[in-house]
């Protein structure tokens, strides 16, 4: 039987591994080159690295390390890939067909894209034909506007879209899209748990993998999301402030009665 | 130390592969074409992508008779991944009927599977060995590895299966294995510890 993935996402900018909440607040937490090889042994299924680096973009981090671009996003990629030997997704600021060329050549098995693929849908067609379409994923952000009803956010979460995210997601596997990495903007960093109204309602009309993202504080949250129908369950905060979470968080959802890799 | 060549023919990232036989202690040698068969000892077919395209760029650089000679004559160790078991075929369906390597009679086809279950079929997935004399010596029932695929080999003489794995109600090959040739059709290179083991086996043939 195919198991379930559960995904560390690992957020980057300018050359560092940060936390991020509610797409604004971004601390510096580790240096991504020296934390590779440990994520690289976690007992997960697969890693998605994301950059975040905007050059506009305000971030908590010491003085002393305040240089840009300390270390290139395709250096960090390649040392990431050198240790990684389960599936490794990147994604941040791909907006062409040679950009993604160049992530598989550093060692990417798969891309994700976002901004560049809601402005250009074509692009995910582009790529799907060169790279395959289990190469494609696309991460789509959204937020609830006032009275509740979801929204596609684009540009890191600065501009509103007005877009369904159930209609731009039937969109984005009709070009092409081999996954959705479905994040929640309000949840990201609160450690309340998936919006599970949302996972439920772009499972239900999804051909492809939905990889849920956002919120997760507790392990019993990653139920949550598969009960509402992710395929895979992904969190990123967890990973970094709780000991040993790989190996408890896969023990909770085997005990969960979800089928899991252990 | 063993000397790997790594058949690199435009089907696919190739790092990977090379990353973990590096890791294992192997020098690899990337083989644009089939000089490079002198020096090594073994040979690593890997692939990822479609059948026809793969076997005319294999045909473009003479692999086919390269490597009828050195696996099927020299005998040497042989390890094909994903797209490279399947090539492994008399023939592939995939966009048409092609003609494959022919090391192993038998064709390769799209998966069976019911309407509900999606294709590719890509994630950690079962093998369950058939046979635990050889390359997956040590492997328990249950064991999972990495897969990303469509379609699969479909052997006529069962023999050669050394593993199988479910997918949407049926079995297929998983891992194909006859004297010196082994095959899988997952990815041990992604497939973390216990792909690592079954890579370092075949750098023990």
């Amino acid at each position: 039987m195919l198991r379930t993935r559960l995904i560390p996402v690992l957020l980057l900018q300018n050359g560092l591994l940060v936390r991020s909440q509610s797409f604004r607040i971004h601390q510096a937490i580790g240096n991504p080159i020296h934390e590779a090889r440990r994520f690289n042994e976690w007992n997960v299924d697969e890693l998605i690295y994301l950059d975040i680096s905007r050059d506009d973009s305000y971030d908590l981090r010491r003085d002393d390390h305040k240089v840009k671009n300390l270390t290139g996003p395709m250096e960090i990629l390649e040392e990431v890939s050198r240790t990684c030997f389960m599936p490794l997704t990147w994604g941040g600021g791909i907006r062409t067909v040679a950009a993604m060329r160049e992530c598989f050549l550093s060692g990417a098995d798969k891309i994700s894209i976002n901004t560049a693929a809601y402005r250009t849908p074509q692009l995910i067609r582009d790529g799907a034909k060169i790279f395959g379409r289990q190469a494609m994923v696309i991460c789509v952000d959204v937020c609830r506007r006032e009275d509740g009803r979801p929204e596609v956010v684009i540009e890191g979460g600065r501009e509103l879209t007005g877009a369904d995210p159930v209609d731009w997601v039937q969109e984005a596997v009709l070009q092409g899209a081999g996954e959705i990495l479905l994040q929640s903007l309000d949840r990201d960093g609160t450690a309340q748990g998936y919006d599970v109204d949302l996972i439920r309602s772009v499972s239900d009309v999804s051909a492809v993998p939905i990889i849920a993202l956002g919120g997760v504080g507790r392990y019993e949250h990653f139920f949550d999301g598969w009960k509402a129908g992710a395929n895979a369950v992904a969190a990123a905060n967890i990973f970094h402030f709780k000991e040993l979470s790989d190996r408890n968080a896969k023990r909770a959802m085997s005990k969960a009665g979800i089928p899991v890799r252990l | 130390m063993k000397e790997v060549g790594l058949v690199d023919y435009g089907m696919g990232n190739l790092r990977s592969v090379r990353n973990a036989l590096e890791l294992l202690g192997a020098r690899v040698l990337l083989l644009e074409d089939p000089a490079g068969l002198s020096k090594v000892d073994r040979v690593v077919l890997p692939g990822v992508g479609a059948f026809a395209v793969a076997m005319t760029n294999l045909r473009n650089v003479g692999w086919d008779d390269a490597l009828s000679e050195y696996v099927l004559h020299m005998r040497r160790p042989f390890l094909g991944l994903c797209l490279g078991l399947q090539l492994l075929a008399d023939r592939g369906t995939e966009h048409g009927e092609h003609r494959g390597l022919g090391f192993i009679a038998g064709a390769t086809l799209r998966l069976e599977r019911p309407d509900d279950v999606p294709l590719p079929h890509i994630g950690w997935n079962e093998v369950r060995p058939v046979r635990t004399d050889g390359i997956l010596s040590g492997v328990k029932s249950g064991t999972c590895f990495y897969f990303v695929h469509s379609y699969a080999l479909v052997p006529e003489d069962l023999s050669v299966v050394a593993g199988v794995t479910e997918y949407g109600g049926h079995d297929f090959v998983s891992v194909i294995e006859r004297d010196n040739i082994v095959a899988t059709q997952f990815h041990p290179e992604k497939s973390q510890t216990h792909g690592l083991d079954l890579l370092r086996r075949f750098l023990a043939m």
